[in-house]
């Protein structure tokens, strides 16, 4: 089972860096974004260092979600999903490693992109590694709550407008303790339990999640 | 009493079942509305803050209320309608997304109005208000997921699973809205929404709040039965009943 678990992640790795051109967008998009605040607000530095920690993860809510789309579409049309559903091993034990996968290329390359944006909204530098531990543990959970998403409007045409309504509401637990963990340590203050959080929210889907994405995709299926 | 659900679970015998209880439920929802309203707008004294403005709260609290318990129920029947896929389940889950959606906003609107007068302004960041506009969206979520698929039955599996995840989501949500606010912002002095209030207010708040739960009921019931109606209509007690009457 273990062995299936890693087969699927190295294949759906190996897929990913055939098509390398693809694997920028999420970050570009971040990138974008980001810099759309400044412009639409304020440059005054300032103002946008204690915007930054909102528009840092506004901004990685967003490009989790463009990026989830990805996850299952192709797999799902071609019917390599039901294979997985037809194969000795448990469906959600292969949706998960599918999921881990997609992680590996959209959410850990934030790791790199979202520090830098950061120094351009002023975030101070005492802020960055409290920043990096809500990345690590901060965007699996979106990954893992986006492909819930994803598995319920896999069979539609044009879910795409219908995953944002779907999933955004989801992610505002995430967005409250991943930013405030960042404000507080540029305020200075104690940040153990915003990340305490957020590691229970974590635990918290990689427990229920599988079930729910497995669930669903066997009813986009139907 | 097992016997009782499974046969409650046949859309025949639900629509028999459900039909005789219509009446009363519309019979006590009109009188304990009748009587809530005149008891609360009329009988229930001036609140000594707030004046007259108080009053909507025999509206606004139990709509608020009603917006919580709907998605329960909704998401009690998604559980039903995945584990025993039953076919009533299925349809109380998506009435009960529309039901409650309306619920949600009732309370939202009547909050806005209160706080108007009462705060000054129509809309504050506050804990509650946010995670019951959340809740709207969570609500309006349910309802867009089953309207897009076509097929009642898938779309009322899915509307199920995001019901069963959307409860284990509101308390967190809520708890995180409401730590949120507690970081971010100075403690307003607000009104509480609800004061340990005096008897002579609180017994029309309660009839009300009856009032508006057999209300749902008798909604709920209506509807699920003409839905029963439409989805069943190729079958002969249906087609039976409509030449009866």
């Amino acid at each position: 089972m273990f062995k299936a678990l890693l087969t699927i992640i190295q294949r759906d790795l190996l897929v990913a860096f055939r098509r390398r051109a693809e694997l920028m967008n999420p970050i570009l998009f971040y990138a974008i974004v980001v810099t759309l605040f400044p412009l639409g607000v304020s440059p005054d530095k300032n103002f946008l260092s204690q915007l930054a920690p909102g528009v840092v993860w506004v901004a990685a809510l967003l490009a989790a979600l463009i990026s989830m789309e990805s996850i299952f579409r192709q797999d799902f049309d071609d019917g390599s999903i039901e294979q997985l559903y037809l194969s000795q091993h448990p469906p959600m034990v292969l949706i998960f490693g599918k999921v881990v996968a997609h992680w590996l290329i959209t959410g850990l390359p934030m790791l790199i992109v979202i520090p830098v944006m950061a120094l351009l909204l002023f975030i101070p530098n005492q802020a960055i590694p409290t920043l990096f531990i809500t990345i690590l543990l901060g965007t699996p959970i979106l990954s893992l709550i986006g492909a819930i998403g994803v598995a319920l409007t896999a069979g539609l045409r044009g879910g795409g407008v219908l995953l944002w309504l779907l999933v955004l509401p989801l992610y505002i637990p995430v967005l409250i303790f991943a930013s405030g963990a960042v404000s507080a340590s540029i305020d200075g203050l104690a940040t153990s339990g915003h990340l305490a959080m957020l590691g229970v929210g974590l635990i918290l889907a990689l427990i229920l999640a599988p079930l729910a994405i497995s669930a669903s995709l066997k009813i986009s299926m139907s | 009493m097992w016997s009782f659900f499974h046969k409650l679970s046949s859309p025949k015998y639900y629509y028999e079942w459900s039909g005789k209880w219509i009446p009363w439920l519309g019979g006590i929802t009109i009188l304990l509305t009748a009587l809530g309203v005149y008891w609360g707008l009329v009988i229930a004294p001036t609140d000594y803050q707030q004046g007259e403005s108080y009053r909507i709260i025999f509206i606004h609290v139990p709509a608020a209320w009603m917006s919580m318990f709907i998605y329960m129920v909704m998401a009690v029947a998604g559980f039903i309608a995945l584990v025993w896929k039953t076919k009533i389940s299925e349809i109380v889950v998506s009435e009960c997304a529309v039901i409650g959606a309306v619920f949600t906003a009732l309370a939202l609107i009547t909050g806005m109005l209160w706080g108007k007068p009462t705060w000054g302004t129509y809309w504050q960041w506050d804990a509650r208000l946010t995670s019951e506009l959340i809740l709207l969206f969570l609500y309006l979520g349910v309802i867009s997921i089953h309207s897009a698929i076509e097929d009642p039955r898938i779309a009322a599996r899915a509307a199920s699973v995001l019901a069963i995840v959307g409860i284990i989501n509101i308390p967190i949500i809520h708890y995180s809205v409401t730590w949120w606010n507690s970081l971010h912002q100075p403690n307003m002095e607000l009104v509480s929404e609800s004061p340990s209030m005096h008897p002579s207010m609180l017994i029309p708040l309660l009839i009300m709040a009856i009032a508006f739960k057999v209300y749902f009921g008798w909604l709920l019931f209506i509807r699920v039965r003409n839905e029963i109606i439409s989805r069943e209509r190729s079958t002969n007690w249906v087609k039976k009943l409509i030449l009866a009457s």
